[in-house]
């Protein structure tokens, strides 16, 4: 297995790595094409302001290798939200792998969305994973459910937690930060 | 549903973990990962590490200190602590700090908190309050509650949210170790003044005092040092309890 974990100057991806490795996975961060391309998984992580993560995607043209990647991919958080079509944030077009766009919460509650919250989620990702677990959330947009929709949370309205399209998987969650439930989670990603 | 969160603070002082009571007399409480992976193992829901070292290697220990942490534990931490410019968050967050809580340096020099929330986002920028009740007026404090400012809480605390916090820390210097309760009355106020989560800091002595916040002041954490490095509350006994009186928990 080789793990590729996307560097695109976007926030704290050493949360991640760090994750992996206590899975005993040692993975690489990379902006290298040739490297994320040979990868046998991708991790694709984010967080941040969506415009200009988007734009330093744009610079390296990460933004047009990602979408044509064959093998599994895991979007976590923002980079889950800029594989959708659009963010309202910044107004980013997105890499349009997911259907869907992210939009603001209009809740009167507090945003951001922080702490942990139940998923409700089925397919591959969740396996070994109990229904209404909590995992552990920061964010101000969210993805609008769709047909790629495999984990659902609740904070005033539903919004996508977690997605799945053909190899492209996303989290809204941080599974790194999720405790043994994001360690399972990971687990079941690298197992694809 | 939204879980509320509890959170054990580890003070650092030179790479070890102190509480101060009213912020002096230090007592050394162990060693700050081996603490903080008994915090995550106990189901503690984040953790917050406040450096309050003085020496100029300080910025070095306390970075080898965070990614030590960060290998560490899979719960999210925060890390403040004489934390001044972008050049102190950016070393923090490369070593896998989660979120930075910035306390005088924005009182300071309030655009700090902008600058942080543009390049990193605001969900990573805590702003910490110390506040001190005098003549009726909630009066913010620098300097670990050593220095009197002219800011009162509730305006600071809606300036510091409208130019990027993304949460708020409050401490009330009134309540911190006296272990009579959080300042529920202020709390509650706070957290009908901004839209960002508010966690409660100072004062926490019983269960009780951590069913009050939530209910009574309202908060969305809850924070505390001595209660658990001394094994005077257990978190998963504390959880039960906040359980039982339906404060939803992890």
């Amino acid at each position: 297995m080789s793990v590729a974990i996307i560097d695109y100057g976007a926030g704290n991806i050493q949360s991640i790595h760090f994750a992996l490795e206590r899975l005993g996975v040692s993975a690489t961060l990379s902006s290298d094409p040739e490297t994320i391309q040979s990868a046998s998984h991708v991790i694709f992580p984010g967080v941040g302001e969506a415009s200009s993560a988007m734009a330093k995607l744009k610079s390296t043209q990460l933004d047009t290798l990602i979408p044509e990647l064959v093998q599994p991919v895991l979007g976590i958080c923002l980079g889950m939200q800029l594989m959708c079509n659009s963010s309202e944030e910044g107004n980013t077009t997105g890499l349009g792998i997911f259907d869907t766009e992210a939009v603001r919460f209009t809740t009167t509650r507090n945003v951001p969305h922080m702490g942990w919250n139940e998923v409700k989620g089925n397919g591959v990702l969740f396996d070994k994973i109990p229904n209404d677990i909590h995992f552990y959330l920061v964010h101000s947009y969210y993805a609008i459910p769709n047909e790629n929709t495999v984990g659902h949370c609740l904070y005033d309205i539903n919004f996508a937690a977690a997605m799945a399209k053909n190899n492209f998987y996303g989290t809204q969650f941080h599974p790194e930060k999720s405790g043994a439930i994001g360690e399972q989670l990971l687990q079941n990603f690298l197992s694809l | 549903m939204l879980t509320k969160r509890i959170i054990p603070c580890l003070d650092i002082k030179d790479g070890r973990t102190v509480k101060g009571v009213n912020f002096v007399n230090l007592r050394d409480a162990g060693d700050p990962v081996e603490l903080a992976q008994r915090y995550a193992a106990e189901g503690a829901d984040e953790l917050v590490f406040l450096d309050i070292s003085a020496s100029e290697e300080k910025r070095k220990t306390l970075a080898k200190l965070v990614r030590d942490v960060a290998q560490a534990i899979d719960i999210p931490f925060t890390v403040g602590g004489g934390i001044n410019a972008m050049d102190d968050v950016g070393i923090l967050l490369d070593n896998g700090a989660d979120k930075v809580s910035i306390n005088s340096a924005a009182v300071r020099r309030p655009v700090l908190i902008s600058e942080v929330a543009n390049r990193f986002g605001t969900q990573c920028v805590v702003v910490a309050i110390d506040a001190k009740q005098i003549a009726a007026e909630w009066i913010v404090h620098l300097v670990g509650g050593k220095v009197p400012t002219e800011r009162k809480l509730f305006p600071w605390a809606q300036e510091a949210v409208a130019r990027g916090a993304g949460e708020l820390l409050f401490t009330s210097m009134d309540h911190d170790g006296t272990k009579q309760g959080f300042a529920n009355t202020a709390l509650r106020q706070l957290s009908e003044t901004v839209t960002v989560p508010v966690i409660a800091s100072g004062g926490a002595g019983t269960m009780q005092h951590f069913i009050d916040t939530f209910v009574e002041g309202n908060a969305d954490a809850a924070l505390a040092a001595s209660v658990f490095h001394f094994k005077e509350i257990s978190i998963p006994e504390l959880k039960h309890e906040l359980r039982l009186h339906k404060i939803p928990m992890r």
